[in-house]
């Protein structure tokens, strides 16, 4: 009687599961474009929000090159990360570089930073981070304009001592009850430019090198 | 089976038997996206489609599936129709999708959602079952939706803040900032907010359902007009 049981149920069961499978693999294929473009299109923003449309012209999903890994601890990132080139009918135009900071409140804070090839900030996003909501949290843009701050910044302007939140005499400014925050962030901030003055020369070449390629 | 009528079944889901505030069913996500209108209505109509579909398949099986396997049966149709949940809201509100991360696959886990199919969608037809499925589904929107407003409202100041990523460029205008640009106030938005907040929903039902229940009990004693009085005098043993 138990054999029969069993058998009964598992061919229930299995039913179950063929239907199962048969209605999430349909939902799956029919949903698959429409995710990888919305996937797509909400990275782009980010990195559209830092070198509008105006200034380049070429793919930033698809002009991309690897961080090298010597420089993955300076940055921040475990991973790994790629770097987007900006390009205005070939001219690189500015990098958009990955870069997470541990320093945080609560967890890693990580940010895109956008520079120009002249060595200024296009613009810095946080693109994740659970700092404290109403505090820390200002780091984003949606809740202030703080990070807008770093817009035409460098690493002469201000000078490696200005490189500070004001209340440690540095430059930029602190929110009120949320020092860490802040702090860690204009730190890593600091070092993807650092990165970027080392690296720089060779992210030229190699994209001039992808251009050549792709022109092939 | 036992017999039940649509207004029994609405009122019901709305009320008497709320999942989120007399069954206290599903917390998890209650406490943990109501910041927002706009989160919780998300998470609030993606719960309620998935305890609709869940409830109807259930209710359409009930007399082909053994007692012994119910269960498995039943989570393989509740974890199907999340997933679709899950990839539908990556499509077409990608956005709300990241924001409610971890929040859409724990749908799963919602009790209520279970809860519904094994008390009522496995004993009844398939009509009353989607019913139940809808207006359960509804009290627990609601009740999100409720405790959204209140903690947008006195956290951050706002109200329908972001709906653009429920309702698209249309929505934009919807933003209303009554208290100016600074206000916030912290306790609310974090968890502890959502327990203050939800303890005074549940307190606020109990407490008119009492007026309800203390004025048809007035009702009912009222002396009916016109009755005899009968006159007692001393001592009734």
């Amino acid at each position: 009687m138990v054999f029969k049981s069993i058998g009964f149920n598992s061919i229930v069961l299995a039913i179950f599961a063929l239907v199962t499978a048969i209605i999430l693999a349909t939902t799956n294929d029919l949903t698959k474009e429409r995710i990888a473009d919305s996937e797509r299109r909400a990275a782009q923003r980010a990195l559209l929000e830092i070198i509008p449309l105006e200034r380049h012209n070429n793919d930033l999903l698809m002009d991309v090159q690897p961080v090298p890994q010597q420089y993955w601890n300076l940055l921040g990132l475990k991973k790994g990360g790629n770097i987007h080139i900006a390009r205005d009918n070939g001219q690189p135009v500015a990098a958009i570089i990955p870069a997470v900071t541990a320093d945080g409140y609560s967890g890693d804070i990580a940010m895109i930073v956008g520079i120009n090839f002249d060595g200024t900030i296009a613009g810095v996003r946080v693109v994740e981070h659970r700092e404290t909501p109403g505090l820390g949290d200002k780091v984003d843009l949606k809740k202030s304009d703080w990070i807008l701050d770093f817009n035409g910044k460098s690493l002469v302007n201000p000078s490696s001592d200005g490189w500070k939140v004001k209340k440690e005499g540095g430059e930029f400014d602190q929110f009120t009850g949320a020092t860490i925050t802040p702090r860690a962030v204009v730190y890593q901030i600091l070092k993807t430019l650092q990165y970027f003055n080392d690296d720089q020369q060779r992210l030229l070449e190699q994209s001039a090198l992808n251009t050549e390629q792709a022109a092939q | 089976m036992s017999e039940v009528s649509i207004s029994e079944v609405t009122k019901n889901g709305l009320w008497t038997n709320n999942p989120a505030l007399v069954q206290l069913l599903g917390l998890c996500p209650l406490l943990a996206v109501t910041g927002t209108v706009v989160n919780a209505l998300g998470l609030g109509i993606a719960t309620m489609m998935v305890l609709i579909g869940s409830n109807c398949i259930v209710s359409l099986i009930r007399n082909h599936v053994s007692d012994a396997v119910r269960l498995p049966a039943f989570v393989i149709i509740i974890a199907a129709f999340v997933t679709c949940a899950e990839l539908l809201m990556k499509a077409y509100t990608y956005e709300l999708y990241q924001i409610l991360g971890i929040f859409i696959p724990l749908i799963v886990t919602n009790c209520a959602i279970l809860g519904r199919a094994e008390a009522f969608a496995s004993k009844h037809p398939i009509g009353y079952a989607a019913l139940d499925g809808f207006m359960m589904g509804l009290g627990f929107l609601l009740v999100l939706v409720v405790l959204g407003a209140i903690r947008e409202l006195f956290g951050q100041g706002t109200l329908f803040d972001n709906m653009h990523l429920l309702f698209g460029s249309m929505a934009d205008s919807w933003r209303i900032q009554p208290f100016g640009d600074n206000y916030s106030f912290l306790v609310v938005i974090l968890p502890p907010g959502a327990f203050l907040v939800t303890g005074l929903l549940i307190a606020g039902k109990n407490s008119i359902d009492a007026a309800i229940k203390r004025r048809a009990d007035a009702q009912k004693d009222r002396p009916v007009k016109g009755a005899k009085r009968i006159r007692t005098t001393g001592n009734i043993a």
